[in-house]
């Protein structure tokens, strides 16, 4: 980290020579610099990617896809994809949805909202699940509920931990009451692994709320929260215009929420492999075959 | 909406107060006029079968909410005579938007947990509009763990808008109060019925709504949204909300056709609020008709069959060959 922190020491030299002319940022270009949206602080672009996508300056936790989630937490060539040719229906008919999940495919590159499989973090075989908020705010709909559900009964037959990253906006109204139902399956899923002894980490990601929030992601054994992460069932704009009540600042992030006693720790994403490996080990989970990039 | 009656209702309700009037004046006036107030009855009759036979979701959604409709503490009343309250979580509070309690119903004990509207002003501020807070759904959950102690089923009645989306609610964990009660519900050793009275707002709805049987009235909702906040996100405009209900799929019919309920509790023509005895009786006759078949069911085939049943939930398809799963 200290290669990286030396760099950023030398940033204004890095701004004299791109912008000699101008101190309007938005003509920086795309690709090279980044203006932080939370410090205002100029980041070199490859550096953040390297810093997993948190500003080195503040700790801001910029959105990522699952993908770059996934890439970035797993042994190397070691996640193995489950169901990934499961594809949502229109059972509703509900005006514009096929067109709506069109897009969000072509947009994230997924299926779904949601991709599950086998890897390993630091030699430790997982079932891991990660959550896609770009496929249509990550909502759960029939096959969020089916790839959790199914995942969590691969934990229990394999007798894996499970470890889910959430990152969600609810349930997916355009699945109306199937979507609702979802909550109540992955519940009872998460709920056999629980009776089998099985561990479970559920991590939220920024946003969780709402029927992702009321159902398996507030059922971990253990719960861990991204920094400032919006964790909450009903969201501040919700509250705010159903209740009409005045909220303090910082209320609904993960750290009010731990205040609240409702999340076991905040974990830096550049921290979540180490933090879930020790978590691991603490279960007696041990890395098998040749450890590597660890 | 005029003095509590929907629009669609009013040329039936002018009609019947009419009748009402020739009878009063019939009686004080003592002059016959039969002939006149059958004409009437019958054109009545066949008024209320046009207007409730072909009911759009929007209006049953209004049904749904109609101000003289049953509330849960006038089933558990005509139901469960004998009922006796218990209170509160045991770690905050006594939530008023959810009722629990003990009764018994053909002469076995029961555990009863409902959530409860208020009947004016006073009364919805008293109950929270029936929106409850964690601790209403805590409590539910400790009698249910108590009536699954004593071998006693479980009667759950719906009728809420939704849990109750505060600040407060957020202080004390709304999610992790309905997350928990979804997964103890779907193991719990012995019979849950679920019947949905009213409106069954989302996940505040769901939170006792996980049982071996879940039954709706004719006219009762249950969705994930409100179709009010369907159409401010879909159309930015909550008056599409007869439009959001309709695509929202969330009448009793839809529900059963999504294999979601089991079975559609008829009411009496022009709603439940139009006869609180005759709909109490057909809800009785269906919990009753119901608990007999789970009860011979063995209690581990019967957690089995609860799992199987949320299980096989969902529409989804596998790309590679369309079939449905």
């Amino acid at each position: 980290m200290a290669t990286i922190k030396d760099f950023f020491r030398s940033k204004p030299k890095y701004v004299t020579v791109h912008q000699p002319s101008t101190d309007d940022r938005r003509e920086i270009p795309d690709g090279l610099w980044v203006k932080c949206e939370e410090c205002g602080n100029l980041l070199f672009n490859k550096e953040l990617e390297r810093s997993l996508m948190v500003c080195p300056k503040c700790g801001y936790h910029y959105r990522v896809s699952a993908r770059f989630r996934i890439a970035n937490l797993v042994d190397e060539d070691s996640f193995e994809e489950f169901d990934a040719d499961l594809i949502p229906g229109d059972p509703l008919g509900f005006p514009a949805y096929p067109e709506k999940t069109r897009a969000a495919q072509e947009k994230t590159g997924l299926k779904e909202a949601v991709i599950t499989g086998r890897c390993r973090i630091k030699g430790i075989p997982v079932i891991l699940g990660v959550m896609e908020f770009g496929f249509i705010g990550g909502s759960m709909g029939s096959v969020v509920g089916e790839k959790i559900t199914r995942a969590a009964e691969r934990a229990i037959e394999t007798k894996l931990p499970l470890i889910i990253i959430s990152t969600s906006g609810g349930a997916r109204m355009q699945e109306g009451i199937l979507s609702l139902m979802q909550m109540a399956k992955t519940s009872a899923a998460i709920g056999r692994l629980d009776e089998a002894g099985g561990l479970y980490i559920s991590v939220l990601a920024n946003p969780c709320t709402a029927g992702v929030m009321a159902s398996f992601a507030s059922l971990g054994d253990i719960i861990i929260a991204a920094p400032k992460a919006l964790v909450a069932f009903a969201g501040p704009r919700v509250i705010e215009q159903t209740v009409r009540e005045k909220l303090p600042p910082g209320s609904h992030r993960s750290e009010f929420v731990m205040e609240h006693g409702f999340v076991d720790l905040i974990v830096d994403r550049r921290e979540l492999r180490d933090t879930l490996a020790k978590l691991l080990h603490f279960h007696g989970r041990t890395a098998v075959g040749g450890v590597s990039n660890g | 909406m005029v003095n509590g009656n929907l629009d669609f209702e009013k040329p039936l309700v002018e009609l019947e107060s009419r009748i009402a009037e020739l009878r009063r004046f019939s009686k004080e006036k003592n002059i016959d006029l039969t002939e006149e107030i059958t004409t009437l009855e019958k054109k009545a009759a066949k008024l209320r079968h046009e207007i409730y036979a072909n009911l759009t979701p929007g209006q049953r959604v209004q049904l749904a909410r109609h101000p003289k409709r049953p509330l849960a503490l006038d089933f558990i009343n005509l139901i469960f005579p004998d009922f006796l309250e218990l209170h509160g979580d045991r770690l905050y509070r006594d939530d008023h938007a959810i009722i629990g309690g003990l009764a018994t119903l053909e002469g076995s004990p029961v555990t009863v947990i409902a959530e409860q509207k208020g009947r004016d002003t006073k009364e919805n501020i008293a109950r929270n509009f029936g929106m409850p807070f964690p601790e209403g759904y805590r409590k539910a959950l400790r009698l249910m763990k108590q009536a699954e102690k004593f071998g006693r089923p479980i009667i759950t009645l719906i009728d809420t808008p939704g849990a109750f989306p505060g600040l407060e609610a957020e202080q004390r964990g709304q999610a992790e109060a309905i997350a928990v009660n979804l997964m103890y519900m779907s193991r719990l050793a012995v019979p849950i019925v679920v019947v949905v009275i009213g409106e069954g707002g989302s996940g505040g709805a769901l939170a006792i709504g996980v049982g071996d049987r879940i039954l709706m009235l004719e006219n009762a909702q249950y969705s994930v949204i409100s179709p009010e906040g369907c159409a401010a996100i879909l159309w930015h405009d909550a008056s599409f909300a007869p439009e959001a209900a309709a695509a929202l799929k969330i009448t009793a019919k839809d529900l059963f056709e999504l294999k979601v309920i089991d079975e559609i509790i008829p009411e009496p023509l022009g709603g439940a609020h139009r006869d609180y005895a005759e709909t109490a009786a057909n809800v009785k006759a269906a919990i009753v008709r119901n608990l007999q078949e789970l009860k011979k069911i063995d209690v581990k085939d019967l957690v089995e069959q609860r799992y199987a049943k949320f299980r096989k939930m969902g529409v989804f398809y596998e790309a590679s060959e369309d079939k449905e799963a």
